[in-house]
């Protein structure tokens, strides 16, 4: 009864709270409608304007982050929303909570006709194979990982597109300047996880300092990363942030005043030590100033475009132009790119700038080559 | 259903007596005495918790919608939009969900029309295999929360016997099924051992061992033979032998691309062991004594103790045999989320099923079927499948809670029933 009672009380403040809003309804209605209208007539003329691929459909599986990671999956996704908006083509996408349920999910995309289908991340490799031998007749594509067989050993697969950033490009950008400016001769770096993605970002970083030293004969020393040896510091997570912390306050005690952490979010647990001190940051895969709240930390980011590769590999494959060759984010195509100073826009030398715009130059060339196991 | 309304009428004369008061005044307290009225529960409520829960999950599939949101701001003005497009948003949704779990009548191929509900079946194997375990610890009066690490360490076990070595058929998938749930056994006989020896409380002690058994797949991850592709995310693939072989062969259905594997008839089988065990052998009578009275028990001459690790054994043995159903599949591979969340949905599952082995075996399809059909109606109507979890928990909290599913549908309160009763005066007399 007594629920019964509370339902009802419930159910009457909801019609009155709702009759409060009824009089402008019918104003709402209109003008609801002729937005509706409107919205079509847009939709329509998007459509008419630019090109008319709906019958094109590209689907896109998250990892267990989710497309609302504010990260790498999200970075994926604004690819495939980017790409619906400009070419016209019907989306899909799916989430997975665990790693089983990523074979699912491609075949439920396969199943309704995907003509693209991209996993997101490297743990998805396995389940993305499997499906492109399974389904010779959909293309695929993997983001930030190649395709290895049983052994690990890198194979090619007909139907399948590995889209890759060479972010050592940017990376040796990010090193030399962090280089000119550090003023303890002391930066460092740590990694997510040692995958080849991570670990190519401190390969090239390592290699802009190295540079430097060379031009100028300084002797600043990295943190957290032997080149060399492949070996360094990890937070051996993507989300957790008390690591990034204990990270950021050893290499702080230990001198550093430049930190590149390349771990996602937990870079952010380093930023919150590194706030009060004169410790700088570079931030790796977005650019930081804007999607971070340490805005004014951070020196630099080392930009990883996989929204824009995203949407290049999917418009390639809507104009009929697919090939199972990689994609390669490079600083001459865009992939990967050294984002503005921002608030370190005075601090940073004319001169140093100037050597970056050069040494940018060469790499585009390809006079100077960024030499890293992790390379794609 | 009869079990159900047949006490009803016989429970309103006793009410008046004083031993469902006694019962409250002394039981609730300890947990066994929850326990036992989960257990205790009837079918009815089970089914009336999943019939709400969907009603739940319409309703938030409907306002997750977006022509619901807009239809909504002129619902008076029109409510046939607003209706007409809730009433699509949701029917969709479940009838995606139908499609993904059971029978896709939309499929152009028989193969593609019946993969579903074996999909469903997949996705139930280490389910109902955890939930037995689960089941098994309730039975005993246990609440072993460790079937998350459970399934780890028997996944690693599984999987270092999967692809270290390089068996005949047959031999090899036995051999990683064994290690598998000697994995399983051995985390669940190290809370068993505390709790019998020092009385350590197992909810702690199963909880503490899941975080170990998670750091310690992390760590395995990165070492030699596990770490071949250098990333430690990922063991190598398990051997062609070591994987359980598929359960619907060629020639049944030609041309099938059916996940459906031997780990299912494991689960069948476990579901009649742990029937016999419970209901038949001397062992689970001594588990059910101990679950329903650890003190009589032990004063009729039981070792508690004894009876306590065993059990533990027992639960991580089964846990064991749900993470070769993960593994032990065709290209398996051992990850860091390779239990994924199975070991918390398994206490669920022993919930619903009321810690019975048949009830058990039904509720772990029934999860199965929701995340089968959970994959498709998120791709194909782009309802987040976090609407399954959704309804999944309300489920849950519903069977934790049956007075609220008897003051929705009026069901009288079963408390005064003649089983409690006699059950109390057992207690009273021992």
């Amino acid at each position: 009864m007594r629920v019964l009672k509370i339902a009802a009380v419930s159910a009457a403040a909801v019609m009155v709270l709702a009759a409060c809003g009824e009089a402008p309804d019918e104003e709402t209605t209109e003008g609801g409608d002729n937005a509706a209208t409107e919205t079509d007539d847009v939709a329509e003329d998007t459509e008419a304007a630019g090109p008319d691929n709906s019958d094109f459909k590209a689907c896109m599986i998250s990892d267990a982050g989710g497309f609302d990671d504010q990260s790498f999956n999200q970075a994926a996704h604004s690819g495939l929303t980017a790409a619906r908006d400009s070419l016209g083509i019907t989306i899909a996408d799916a989430e997975s909570n665990s790693d089983a349920e990523f074979a699912p999910n491609i075949d439920a995309m396969v199943q309704q006709d995907c003509n693209f289908v991209i996993g997101a991340g490297f743990l998805l490799e396995d389940a993305i194979q499997a499906a492109a031998e399974a389904n010779p007749d959909t293309n695929f594509g993997l983001v930030d990982s190649g395709f290895s067989d049983e052994n690990f050993a890198p194979v090619e697969i007909e139907n399948a597109k590995p889209i890759l950033f060479n972010t050592s490009e940017a990376a040796f950008l990010a090193g030399y300047l962090a280089a000119g400016m550090t003023e303890t001769d002391k930066v460092a770096t740590f990694g997510g996880l040692p995958i080849p993605s991570v670990q190519i970002f401190m390969d090239g970083f390592s290699d802009g300092i190295n540079k430097y030293n060379e031009d100028n004969g300084t002797a600043v020393e990295l943190l957290g990363w032997d080149k060399e040896a492949q070996n360094g510091s990890f937070a051996n997570s993507f989300d957790d942030q008390s690591q990034g912390a204990a990270l950021g306050e050893q290499f702080i005690s230990q001198g550093a005043d430049i930190i590149m952490p390349v771990a996602g979010p937990v870079g952010l647990g380093t930023a919150s030590v590194a706030e009060g001190t004169d410790t700088k940051l570079i931030w790796v895969d977005l650019d930081g100033f804007e999607t971070t709240e340490y805005g004014d930390l951070i020196l630099t980011s080392v930009l990883k475009e996989i929204g824009s590769a995203v949407e290049g590999a999917i418009t390639e494959t809507v104009e009929g132009s697919f090939t199972n060759e990689p994609f390669v984010g490079t600083l001459e195509n865009g992939g990967v790119a050294l984002a503005p100073f921002h608030d370190f826009e005075d601090a940073v030398p004319q001169e140093l700038k100037d050597k970056l715009a050069e040494y940018e130059e060469m790499i585009i060339s390809g006079e100077l080559v960024i030499e890293s196991p992790n390379a794609p | 259903m009869t079990e159900s309304n047949t006490p009803a009428p016989e429970s309103t004369p006793e009410q008046p007596a004083s031993s469902p008061t006694a019962d409250r005044g002394e039981d609730p307290r300890s947990g066994s005495a929850i326990l036992r009225q989960i257990v205790g529960g009837d079918v009815v409520i089970s089914i009336l918790a999943i019939i709400i829960a969907l009603v739940i999950g319409a309703v938030l599939i409907a306002f997750a919608d977006e022509d619901v949101a807009d239809s909504i701001s002129y619902v008076f003005a029109r409510p046939s939009d607003f209706l007409g497009s809730a009433w699509s948003a949701v029917s969709d949704a479940y009838i995606a969900l139908f499609r993904g779990a059971i029978f896709d009548f939309q499929a152009d191929t028989f193969n593609r029309a019946v993969r579903p509900i074996t999909e469903s079946m997949t996705f139930a194997t280490p389910l109902i295999l955890a939930g037995l375990g689960i089941a098994v610890g309730f039975r005993a009066g246990l609440f072993n929360i460790g079937a998350q690490g459970q399934i780890i360490v028997g996944a690693i076990v599984a999987a270092y016997l999967g692809f270290a070595f390089d068996l005949p058929p047959v031999l090899h998938v036995l051999l990683c099924v064994l290690g598998g749930a000697l994995g399983g056994a051995l985390w669940g006989f190290i809370p068993g051992i505390l709790k019998a020896r020092t009385g350590a409380n197992e909810v702690i002690v199963t909880i503490m061992l899941n975080w170990i058994a998670v750091y310690l797949v992390a760590y395995v991850l990165t070492l030699g033979k596990f770490n071949a592709s250098g990333t430690g995310l990922r063991s190598p693939q398990i051997g062609p032998n070591a994987g359980y072989p598929s359960l619907i062969p060629d020639f049944l259905v030609p041309g099938n691309t059916f996940r459906l594997h031997w780990g299912f008839v494991v689960a069948i089988l476990a579901t009649v062991f742990v029937w016999w065990l419970l209901e038949r052998s001397t062992i689970g009578f001594e588990i059910r004594a101990a679950g329903a009275n650890p003190h009589a028990a032990r004063t009729a001459g039981m070792s508690v103790g004894r009876i306590t690790v065993l059990t533990m054994v027992i639960a991580g043995t089964l846990a064991g045999l749900a993470a070769t159903s993960q593994v032990l599949v065709d290209g398996g591979s051992l990850t860091a989320g390779v239990a994924a969340t199975y070991g918390f949905d398994a206490i669920t599952v022993a919930l619903l099923g009321r810690s019975k082995p048949l009830g058990t075996f039904i509720a772990g399809l029934l999860f199965g079927a929701f995340q089968a059909g959970g994959t498709l109606m998120q791709s194909v109507t782009s309802t987040p499948i976090d609407i399954v979890f959704v309804v999944q928990s309300v489920i849950v909290l519903l069977i934790a809670a049956p007075p609220l599913v008897r003051a929705i549908f009026r069901l009288p309160d079963p408390d005064a029933s003649p089983k409690k009763v006699r059950a109390t005066t057992k207690e009273a007399a021992a």
